[in-house]
């Protein structure tokens, strides 16, 4: 398969394209919701008007309403998200969630799908346990009790956990700590008694929550999959969750070089234009490379996913890796090469690299899949 | 099955009923790699039967059309044929200037007797070329060159001198750029084709740093040249020279799956290394090797639809080399003392040293890093006065 986008895609990158930078836009969304102080973190609104889209049900099977596409096409959403930085539950709910609920039971389908595709329901990823990702070590732990199970435990980065309408948590039902084994997924309502968040704002506006689950009772419909085989699951979502991240990662170091550059084509100082400098000119061109480069291997490891090859794994992380390289490189770059203004709030290249601050944290930042690339290579 | 399925099919089983056997191990070194011409030397009978037998359907260039020496492949044939060669292991059957460079220059720009004529010598490795274009004075800024060549009627009378000539003492024929107009420097040279036995010719191998000579210093003194061997229009070989330049970038660049694409991490295991900053470096550097590898791929698919920005190359050439110096490093420092031996027989003559500096090159040949980065710049970026 050529590694550039067939008709169907480049159509749907230009419908999306217009729409982000419409509707999803820097002022519009997340300086709005950041200064309004919205306890969210992103608008409904536009999650409503990404329903009418036909973005939230993209990855859904066809006969639970969805659009039956791949991560090449949730890839293109994702890219524009991160070059406009626009705030929504696309990468958890639909990319993330719909993923995860794609191993679950027509009860739990027909329980969450149906208002993910309306463009109505949210949901969480409660994956992490510390802060950093690791999740080959599960110790929140759900037990056996009567019909269903009993979940007690912390989880943290839980993005968007305070407005979902249900949390997808990875947990432990058997073994110890660091098992392979003995993980199951369920999907916990909100409401559910017993559980606690301790929301906070991070550092490029969205809200995450360290979320406690103090005998949280669940009966046997909330499973995700096999008791105890959860990990097949909980791979293909942090799949699914790695390759979507980079692929924003790339719309971000995009919209950061653009502004870039731009900035440089219109600046002057010495009574010349900074972009004829060859100190930067050249530092601009690298950066071009490995943005370009890390453009590449996402598409690759996208198709590799959507192709289901055993290579898709390692290239995920090769993926991650690189755009989380690039991106960072885009951003320091950028605030750099604007001089004092970067650092002002007003302008919005400060406002990139804070976003490429918390993606690379999300699933596994450079150095944790570097590690894994070592690891599934053999050395 | 589609019919590029079918094609595949086809063209595995064929690689497996002519392959020779020695043709299925990796090229160790220079000597393994068939450069084709008249006083080529084979390795093996393998190395000879199966550049014959690929040439004999087309294979050695398999994208080029029938009437040329080619198979006529489309894009996406020659992406299955690269891809199952590389699936069985099997080494190109000819490598040479001929196919990288100057081969796409005269589809572009030769007219049909030369393509008749070169292009079939070139498919079948009868004909070993190499390249003038860089001069003592002009290397960055090859426009300057000076070799010149006067005009006398049915021929140019051509005297100068090139350097850096890869392998003009084993060549056959020379594609070299000559000054035909000094009153105008861009619209003033000329892109000529002639033989190295011509009178007048003259090499004298340059001993490199890695102790092999690769490349050339070439004098032409009174060289005549008929006019019909000249490739484009008089005083435009400028033109034929950048399109070949990219040609030869994207060769430099490892694009098509050369070295630079593959992965070294597993160097740790097999030198039985507990090194874990080693093992980290090696990490990232496979990290942006695979990355490149998948840059590599896309580019090459994009060229064949047209949609990749001409100025492409350049970029390629840039990321490819700088990338296969650090592979190097890296091997040099996984390698340790061992790697630093420059004629034992466990190091295959010092292969990994003089590899390592035959690396220094890359980023230099064809074009240096920081002359690609101006040109990025300037073309896809349009930086200003660039």
């Amino acid at each position: 398969m050529p590694l550039y986008h067939t008709e169907d895609q480049a159509m749907l990158a230009e419908s999306v394209t217009g729409f982000m930078a419409d509707e999803g836009g820097i002022k519009k969304q997340l300086r709005h919701w950041r200064d309004t102080n919205c306890k969210d973190g992103f608008g409904h609104g536009l999650w409503k008007q990404f329903a009418e889209m036909g973005l939230t049900g993209m990855l859904a099977a066809e006969a639970d309403g969805g659009l039956a596409m791949g991560h090449v096409e949730a890839g293109i959403v994702l890219a524009e998200i991160g070059r406009n930085l626009t705030p929504s539950p696309f990468l958890t709910t639909s990319v993330m969630g719909v993923t995860a609920l794609k191993d679950a039971s027509d009860e739990l389908r027909g329980r969450w799908l149906p208002g993910i595709i309306a463009g109505e329901t949210v949901l969480a990823m409660a994956i992490d346990e510390g802060a950093k990702h690791k999740p080959e070590k599960i110790a929140c732990r759900a037990e056996r009790a009567g019909n269903g199970f009993r979940l007690t435990g912390a989880k943290d980065f839980v993005i968007h956990g305070t407005s979902a309408d249900a949390i997808i948590v990875a947990a432990r039902t058997s073994g110890s700590d660091s098992d392979a084994d003995g993980v199951t997924l369920f999907a916990v309502p909100k409401d559910a008694a017993g559980i606690g968040h301790n929301a906070v704002r991070l550092v490029d506006s969205s809200i995450a929550s360290h979320v406690r689950f103090d005998g949280v009772e669940l009966d046997g419909s909330a499973v995700i999959g096999e008791v105890d085989g959860g990990r097949a699951v909980l791979n293909k979502v942090l799949s699914a969750g790695r390759i979507g991240a980079a692929a924003e990662q790339t719309g971000v170091g995009a919209g950061a070089f653009a502004m870039t550059t731009g900035y440089l084509k219109t600046r002057k100082q010495f009574g010349k234009l900074i972009g004829e400098f060859q100190a930067l000119q050249h530092r601009a061109a690298h950066l071009y490379s490995e943005l370009e480069i890390a453009e590449a291997v996402v598409i690759k490891a996208q198709q590799l996913l959507d192709g289901g090859s055993e290579r898709a794994e390692l290239m995920v992380s090769v993926a991650k890796a690189k755009a989380a390289r690039a991106c960072n490189l885009a951003v320091r770059e950028g605030v750099q090469m604007h001089g004092g203004v970067g650092m002002t709030d007003e302008y919005d290249i400060g406002l990139y690299m804070k976003r490429e601050r918390a993606l690379t944290e999300f699933m596994g930042d450079a150095n944790y899949h570097a590690e894994r690339v070592a690891q599934l290579s053999g050395y | 099955m589609s019919e590029l399925e079918a094609f595949r099919a086809e063209i595995r089983s064929w690689i497996e009923a002519n392959c020779p056997e020695e043709m299925r191990k990796p090229v160790q070194d220079e000597g393994d790699i068939c450069w084709g011409g008249r006083n080529f030397v084979f390795k093996n009978e393998g190395q000879k039967a199966w550049m014959e037998v690929c040439a004999a359907k087309g294979y050695t260039v398999p994208d080029w059309p029938v009437a040329y020496g080619g198979a006529g492949m489309s894009p996406a044939e020659a992406k299955v044929w690269r891809e199952e060669l590389a699936r069985a292991g099997a080494r190109p059957p000819l490598s040479s200037f001929g196919i990288w460079m100057l081969g796409p220059a005269l589809l572009k720009f030769g007219t049909e007797e030369q393509k008749v004529l070169y292009l079939n010598q070139i498919a079948r490795g009868e004909i070993r070329w190499c390249q003038g274009y860089s001069e003592p004075g002009s290397g960055s800024d090859l426009v300057s060159l000076q070799t010149f060549g006067e005009d006398k009627g049915d021929h140019w009378v051509v005297n100068g001198q090139k350097i850096w000539t890869s392998y003009a003492d084993k060549a056959d024929w020379i594609f070299c750029l000559v000054r035909t107009d000094k009153t105008n420097v861009y619209q003033g040279i000329s892109f000529l084709l002639f033989d190295m036995t011509t009178p007048g010719v003259t090499t004298k191998p340059i001993k490199l740093i890695s102790g092999a000579s690769p490349f050339c210093e070439t004098f032409f003194d009174n060289v005549v040249v008929p006019k019909h061997q000249i490739v484009g229009q008089l005083n435009r070989g400028w033109d034929v020279a950048k399109y070949l330049l990219g040609h030869e970038r994207e060769m430099i660049s490892g694009a098509g799956g050369g070295e630079q694409t593959s992965t070294i991490g597993k160097v740790l295991t097999r030198n039985g290394l507990d090194d874990p900053m080693l093992r980290a470096e090696l990490a990232q550097f496979d990290i942006d090797a695979l990355a490149f590898a998948a840059c590599g791929e896309k580019f090459l698919d994009e060229i064949k639809v047209g949609r990749a920005h001409p100025a492409k190359p350049n970029m390629m050439k840039y990321a490819g080399t700088e990338l296969n110096k650090r592979r190097h490093e890296l091997l040099m420092a996984a390698g340790g003392s061992t790697a630093l031996e420059w004629e034992s027989e466990e190091t295959r003559g010092g292969a990994p040293a003089r590899s390592w500096l035959r690396t220094k090159a890359n980023s230099i040949e064809g074009g240096t890093s920081e002359v690609m980065l101006n040109v990025v710049a300037k073309r896809i970026l349009e930086l200003p006065g660039a």
